[in-house]
């Protein structure tokens, strides 16, 4: 697509950096939501949604992270943005600790990171005109100055591969795609160097996705941007990212970069999620060892002790429950993984592991029921 | 091949709305063979669920309406069969499986109780207990732990994962010969999606029902089907068998598909997507319906004047495609070629 070529005459900023500043660096961060009952709504609970996440972002990068509903990372996403407030942990922008920033202070940072959100019938309102919406950040900077400031939406709707004429309609005269384009352009208008996509393309048909990942690729290039970019689409998160972090009930528990997650990874979690996708050719098919998980994600209310994957986990022991295993490096790899038994499979791994898991399953399956007879709910 | 279990033939489908006339389907035809997985592939508006949908009379008529063709199952017209009838096949013969499996199962009614209710409705001598019975084993076939305790629970008490079992168990309850499955992963995570269609696999080797896959994901395609109806703008662009589609698909849409997804096993250096939007489905191109996004009309008159014919692809049998240039795509989407070039 030639659509973002049009503003390349934007001055050439400077290519992305890899000093080892981070731009974005969040350590211990959790976010807890409290569960409410009773007449008094009393807090009897938390959903520990985030719960413990430190990751960081360089400069020009994209940071995938990958995980299944509830695993935590849009809540992630929202509260590095502060649209959630932190229970606790740290959030450091480009050196600056925002943790604690209130409202106005936010507004400063808001200028360099910007959010695009999934679903884009729901994050444009219907009684604005692209032309307002894309001005909007524009307006709350007191940027927006008549002239200069329609210019400037005419030109972030052409960057994002609309035309100018655009400007004067409403969402609902737009597909998809094109409101996607138009949530871009908004993130945009402030010139960003930080950019939280939110299942960005996840709402859209897939001939569109591309579109839309092409042209997020394409501005990246163009304006130096960097992304952290949250999906539960493993294809998607391999084909934009430079590193990735898998999350699993409000915990990071394997981050690497794209070969070492795709090519190698060591948790079983990240195993079994790669191994359950379906791949776009019948020729493989019965010819990958798919690792089938038995049982259901775990609630974020009340997860397990220690390891939070060991209630799905074939190769769970004693210790898997008694400690809780760090991200770090382990025996056999270079990348940070949350596991006892973290190792990479080969081929004939796959074998003996899924002989393992039939055993391990079986073994689950046979507590389970005798815990069931003895009358105590699953 | 045995002869097909159910024949579409030329289905035309409409709806009424305040804009105009939306053509869901026009001029759809394909046959399901006993036993087979038939996959039908599509985009959201390509006519993909409408067209099996309104055969069973599951589309709400008015506002649409089957304007031409038939459905013949087992020789008679689903279209012409009265309601009556086509009811009765409808959770027997003719099974279903939905999306989102919490709005196709009642949240007052326990699981039990519903899939009891399938199996009493069609089977007038059975008593209740040998429903409930057989409701237990069909949860225990389809990997619903503690089955004999769960059967009274209801379906908030399960999560998304297990309400696609109960579905499935519901729509295997009296050995279907048809098993409908649209979008049966879609909803849910791709860990719950691997057991699911574990689930649909198993559940078909022990009824050998014949599957109709609809589906918007290649990978489930490719995972399950014999055979693949590609389906654009309420037509038929591309049927055959699944290694053909995948290896030398002969329309451009379906090419353009195939280079526009991220795969999780390879690396592409880009993607290269179908330009454009979807067209209306009011007022279609003319012509071919593909032709404003192809990447080989070339502006081409034909393209922009003339409906192409769903005709056999040069390397003949089953594989028939609606491009009126199949013969000029022949290697033009190599599988194995990981790198495309960009499409301005």
């Amino acid at each position: 697509m030639s659509e973002a070529e049009t503003v390349a005459a934007e001055a050439s900023l400077p290519a992305p950096s890899s000093n080892g500043h981070d731009l974005l660096r969040i350590e211990e961060l959790v976010k807890h939501f409290p569960i409410k009952a009773g007449f008094f709504k009393r807090t009897v609970g938390q959903v520990r949604a985030v719960d413990g996440v430190s990751l960081n972002v360089k400069p020009g990068e994209t940071l995938g992270v990958v995980g299944e509903s509830g695993c935590g990372k849009t809540t992630l996403g929202r509260t590095i943005m502060k649209l959630l407030e932190p229970t606790s942990g740290k959030i450091v922008f480009d050196g600056q600790d925002i943790t604690g920033f209130k409202r106005k202070q936010m507004r400063a940072i808001r200028r360099d990171v910007q959010i695009v959100f999934q679903d884009p019938y729901a994050s444009l309102n219907p009684r604005m005109t692209v032309r307002d919406i894309v001005a909007e950040p524009l307006r709350i900077h007191d940027l927006y100055t008549r002239g200069e400031g329609n210019r400037r939406v005419e030109e972030l709707l052409r960057t994002v591969g609309l035309s100018p004429e655009h400007a004067n309609r409403f969402p609902h005269e737009f597909s998809g795609g094109q409101r996607q384009r138009i949530g871009v352009a908004r993130a945009l208008a402030l010139n960003p160097r930080m950019i939280v996509l939110d299942e960005p393309v996840s709402a859209l048909d897939v001939s569109i996705q591309a579109q839309v990942v092409n042209l997020l690729e394409e501005l990246q290039g163009q304006f130096g941007l960097t992304y952290l970019f949250i999906a539960h689409d493993l294809s998607v998160v391999r084909h934009v990212s430079d590193r990735v972090a898998v999350m699993y009930l409000g915990k990071i528990i394997e981050i690497g970069t794209r070969h070492q997650i795709y090519g190698a990874p060591m948790h079983p979690y990240t195993q079994a999620l790669l191994s359950a996708v379906p791949i776009e050719s019948p020729a493989q098919r019965g010819k990958r060892e798919r690792i089938v998980l038995e049982g259901d994600v775990p609630s974020p209310a009340n997860p397990p002790s220690g390891c939070r994957f060991r209630t799905r986990c074939w190769k769970a022991q004693e210790i898997c429950s008694e400690e809780e295993p760090a991200l770090v490096p382990r025996v056999g790899g270079e990348h940070p993984v949350a596991c006892h038994f973290a190792e990479v499979l080969s081929p004939l791994d796959l074998e003996e592991q899924a002989r393992v898991r039939q055993v391990a399953y079986a073994a689950k399956r046979a507590a389970a029921a005798e815990a069931s007879a003895a009358g105590s709910p699953t | 091949m045995a002869d097909p279990i159910l024949e579409i033939r030329d289905l035309t489908v409409e709806f009424g709305t305040e804009d105009g006339v939306v053509k869901a389907v026009t001029g759809v035809s394909y046959d399901l063979h006993p036993g087979e997985v038939l996959g039908i592939v599509g985009e959201s508006g390509s006519g993909k669920s409408v067209s099996m949908l309104s055969v069973l009379g599951l589309i709400p008529m008015p506002p649409g309406r089957i304007t031409s063709g038939e459905a013949l199952y087992k020789g008679r017209d689903l279209v012409k069969m009265p309601k009556k009838e086509l009811r009765e096949l409808r959770g027997g013969e003719m099974a279903m499986i939905f999306q989102d499996p919490m709005t196709s199962l009642n949240p007052v009614f326990t699981i039990g109780d519903q899939i009891s209710e399938a199996l009493l409705t069609h089977n007038d001598d059975m008593k209740e207990d040998a429903a409930r019975a057989r409701t237990i084993e069909l949860l225990e076939s389809v990997g619903v732990p503690f089955a004999e305790r769960r059967v009274d629970q209801y379906p908030h008490e399960f999560s998304g994962g297990m309400r696609q079992r109960a579905m499935i168990a519901m729509a295997m309850a009296n050995n279907p010969s048809v098993l409908i499955a649209d979008e049966p992963t879609t909803a849910l995570d791709v860990t719950i999606q691997a057991q699911i269609v574990e689930v649909i696999k198993a559940a078909q080797q022990h009824t050998q029902a014949a599957i109709i896959l609809i589906t918007h994901d290649l990978g489930l395609i490719a995972e399950l089907a014999d055979r693949v109806v590609v389906m654009y703008a309420g037509r038929v662009v591309e049927l055959g068998d699944v290694y053909t589609i995948f290896d030398s698909p002969r329309h451009p849409y379906t090419i353009g598909l195939m280079t526009s997804i991220a795969r999780v096993d390879m690396d592409k250096e880009r993607l290269v997507p179908i330009p454009g939007q979807p067209p209306s489905l009011i007022s279609p191109p003319p012509g071919c319906a593909f032709h404003p996004r192809c990447a080989h009309s070339n502006g081409r008159a034909v393209c922009r004047t003339e409906i192409p014919a769903l005709r056999t692809a040069e390397g003949g049998g089953d594989h028939r495609s609606a491009c009126h240039f199949a013969e000029e795509l022949a290697g033009v989407h190599d599988p194995v070629a990981t790198v495309g070039g960009g499409s301005s």
